[in-house]
C-alpha cells in the first residue's frame, strides 16, 4: 500500500509537471489553431535561465526563498519573452497563411532553439542545484512523498487555480474565451485580436517556465534536450484531455502523470512510453476529440 | 449637414469576380437606412468591407461623427473599426455561445475600456470600479433589449429570437454611432419580427444611426427613412420607400416579384 501512494504522488508530481506545459499547448490551440511545437524549447529554456539565475544569485549569497522566488520570476519573465517572439516572428505573420505554414514554421522554430541552447550552453547534461530543501515537517512523509513533489504540487495548484480565475473572471480573460470562440466577431466588438494571442503566449510560456524551473529541481539535471521529451508528453496530455479544452490539459496530464508512474512502478521503466501512448491510441478511439474536448464544427 | 457616413465608388474585387461595383452610398445621422437587393447582390460583402472584415480594391469610407473631424475607414482593422463607432450583427448567428448573456454583452466593452491585466490581479481600486461600471451598463442594456432575465444563461441556449437581439445588445455596449444589422429579421415569426421593428425604432431614437439589409419588404418599408437597392454589386436605385416601392428598376431586378412580400 505504502508503494502504492509512493507512486500515486510521483504520478501526481508529474502529472503537475505535464499540466503546467500542456496549458500552453492548449491555450495556443484554442485561440490560434496551431500546435506550437516550440512549446517544449520555452520550457528547456525557462529551465536554462533558472540554472543561470539561481547560481547567480547564489554567489551573491541571497538567502534561498528569496532565491527561488526570483529565480521562478526571471525565467517566467525570459521565457514569456521568448514565447512572445516566437510567436511576432514565425507565426503572426502566417496568420492567413494555409494552416500547414505555421506549423512548419513552429517545427523550425523548436529546431532552432534547441541548436541555439546546445551551441550557447553545452551538449553536456548539467547540474541543477537544489533549490527546494528538504523540510523538516515532511521528514515522517519523506518516504512517501518527497519535499519537491509537495512544492510543485502546492505551486501547481496555485498557478491552475490563477489561471482559472483570470480566465473567467478578468477582461482580458473574456477577450481570451471570445477570441478562441469565434475570432473574426471578437475583433468586430472591438477586441485586438493581436495583443490577445499574444497574452496567450505570454502566459503560456511563463507557466511552461515554471514546469521547467520545478521539474529541474526535482530531478537534478538539464539539457537542451528536454524540452523535446516533455514537450511531447505534454502535447499528448493535451490530446489526451482534449486539445483546446484547459480542464482537458490539466485532466489529461494528471492521467498521464499516473500512467507512466504506475508502469513504471509496477511493470519496469522501460515499457512507460508504451503504456502512456497506447492510454492515448485507446481514448482517441472512442473518443477521438479527447475526453473534455468538443466535437469541432468547422465556423464559416 | 455632412452625412454620418459617406461611401464613393466602393469596389470589391475576389479574383475576377467584381462583387461590389463603384457603389456610392450615404447615412444620414439618425436615420435608419436599408440596403435590400436579391441575393448575392453584394449586400453581405459590402458590410464585410465596411466593417475591415476585407479590404477594398479602391473607394472611399469615410464618417463624420457629428460636431467631429472626418476620419478615412478604408483599411483599418475590425477592431479599428468597431472603435471608431461602427457595430454590426450577422446574417447568421454569431454570438459566442460558450459565454452567457451577460458576459456577451460585457465583451462589447471591451474597446471602450482599458483596465490592463495586472490591474485586475491586484485588483486596484480603478480596475474594480470600471468593473462594476462595465457590469451595470451591461445589465442596463439587457433590459432595453429584454433579456435581462436571461442574463446567466449560456447564449447558445436561448431561443432564436432571443439570440437575434443579443446580438444587437452586444453591438450597442460597443457605443455605435452606426448600427450595421444584417438581415436581423431572418428566420424570424411575425410576433418577433414586430418587436424588432419596435426595438430597432427605439434605437434610432435613442440617436443612433441604422444601416439595415433586409428581405422582409413590410418590415423595410416601415422601419426606413431611405433605401438603397443593389443588384449584381452595382447601385440600381435609391430613394424613400414609396418611390422604391413603385420603381420598375427595383421590380424587375426582383424578377417581378411582388415585392410587399418578397
Ligand atoms: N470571400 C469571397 N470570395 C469570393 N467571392 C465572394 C466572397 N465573398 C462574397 N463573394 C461573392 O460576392 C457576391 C455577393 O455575395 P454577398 O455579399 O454574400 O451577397 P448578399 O449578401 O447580397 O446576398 C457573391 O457572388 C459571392 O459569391
Ligand atoms: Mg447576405
Amino acid at each position: 500500500m505504502d508503494y502504492f501512494i509512493e507512486l500515486f504522488f510521483s504520478g501526481l508530481t508529474r502529472g503537475s509537471i505535464y499540466a503546467l506545459i500542456a496549458l500552453g499547448y492548449t491555450m495556443v490551440y484554442g485561440i490560434i489553431g496551431l500546435i506550437n511545437f516550440a512549446h517544449g524549447e520555452i520550457y528547456m529554456i525557462g529551465a536554462f535561465t533558472a540554472l543561470i539565475v539561481s547560481t547567480v544569485l547564489s554567489i551573491f549569497g541571497l538567502p534561498l526563498p528569496a532565491i527561488i522566488i526570483l529565480t521562478l520570476l526571471a525565467s517566467a519573465i525570459w521565457s514569456a519573452s521568448y514565447g512572445y517572439t516566437v510567436e511576432k516572428i514565425a507565426y503572426q505573420p502566417l496568420r492567413n497563411a494555409p494552416r500547414l505554414s505555421p506549423l512548419i514554421s513552429a517545427i523550425g522554430m523548436s529546431m532552432f532553439l534547441q541548436n541555439y541552447v546546445l551551441l550557447a550552453q553545452t551538449s553536456d547534461f548539467l547540474p541543477f542545484p537544489a533549490l527546494i530543501p528538504d523540510f523538516a515537517f515532511m521528514e515522517p512523509y519523506a518516504s512517501t512523498i518527497g519535499s519537491s513533489d509537495l512544492v510543485i504540487l502546492v505551486t501547481t495548484a496555485v498557478v491552475m487555480l490563477l489561471l482559472t480565475w483570470l480566465i473567467k473572471f478578468t477582461r482580458t480573460g473574456k477577450a481570451m474565451r471570445a477570441t478562441a470562440q469565434d475570432r473574426k466577431m471578437a475583433m468586430l466588438v472591438g477586441i485586438n485580436v493581436d495583443n490577445v494571442i499574444s497574452i496567450t503566449f505570454i502566459i503560456g510560456s511563463a507557466l511552461a517556465a515554471i514546469g521547467g524551473l520545478l521539474i529541474a529541481a526535482h530531478i537534478g539535471q538539464i539539457n537542451f534536450y528536454i524540452g523535446f521529451v516533455a514537450g511531447i508528453k505534454a502535447f499528448t496530455a493535451a490530446v489526451l484531455g482534449g486539445i483546446g479544452s484547459i480542464p482537458g490539459a490539466v485532466l489529461g496530464s494528471f492521467i498521464l502523470g499516473l500512467t507512466e508512474a504506475f508502469a513504471t512502478g509496477y511493470v519496469s521503466s522501460d515499457y512507460e512510453d508504451v503504456f502512456a501512448f497506447s492510454l492515448l491510441v485507446l481514448i482517441l478511439i472512442f473518443r477521438p476529440s479527447g475526453l473534455l474536448g468538443k466535437a469541432t464544427i468547422e465556423k464559416v | 449637414m455632412e452625412p454620418l457616413l459617406n461611401i464613393t465608388g466602393l469596389t470589391m474585387d475576389f479574383g475576377g469576380i467584381r462583387a461590389l461595383d463603384h457603389l456610392d452610398l450615404s447615412v444620414q445621422q439618425g436615420k435608419i437606412v436599408a440596403l435590400i437587393g436579391p441575393n448575392g447582390a453584394g449586400k453581405t460583402t459590402f458590410f464585410n468591407c465596411l466593417t475591415g472584415i476585407y479590404k477594398p480594391t479602391s473607394g472611399d469610407l469615410l464618417l463624420t461623427p457629428p460636431g467631429r473631424e472626418t476620419s478615412r475607414l478604408n483599411g483599418l482593422k475590425p477592431n479599428r473599426v468597431t472603435q471608431h463607432g461602427l457595430a454590426r450583427t450577422f446574417q447568421n448567428i454569431r454570438l459566442f455561445p460558450n459565454m452567457t448573456v451577460l458576459e456577451n454583452v460585457m465583451i462589447g466593452r471591451h474597446c471602450r475600456t482599458r483596465a490592463k491585466i495586472l490591474g485586475a490581479i491586484f485588483r486596484n481600486r480603478k480596475t474594480v470600479q470600471e468593473e462594476k461600471e462595465i457590469v451595470a451598463l451591461s445589465l442596463s442594456i439587457l433590459k432595453k433589449i429584454g433579456l435581462y432575465d436571461m442574463h446567466d444563461e449560456f447564449a447558445k441556449n436561448l431561443p432564436y429570437g432571443a439570440q437575434r437581439r443579443l446580438e444587437i445588445a452586444r453591438a450597442l455596449a460597443t457605443d455605435p454611432l452606426l448600427l450595421l444589422l444584417d438581415e436581423p429579421a431572418a428566420g424570424m415569426n411575425p410576433q418577433e419580427t414586430s418587436e424588432l421593428d419596435e426595438l430597432i425604432t427605439a434605437i434610432r431614437d435613442d440617436g443612433l444611426s441604422i444601416l439595415l439589409i433586409e428581405h422582409d419588404m413590410k418590415l423595410v418599408m416601415s422601419l426606413s427613412d431611405h433605401i438603397f437597392v443593389m443588384d449584381y454589386g452595382k447601385k440600381i436605385a435609391e430613394g424613400d420607400p414609396k418611390s422604391i416601392r413603385n420603381n420598375p428598376e427595383v421590380i424587375k431586378a426582383y424578377l417581378g416579384e411582388d415585392i410587399d412580400d418578397a
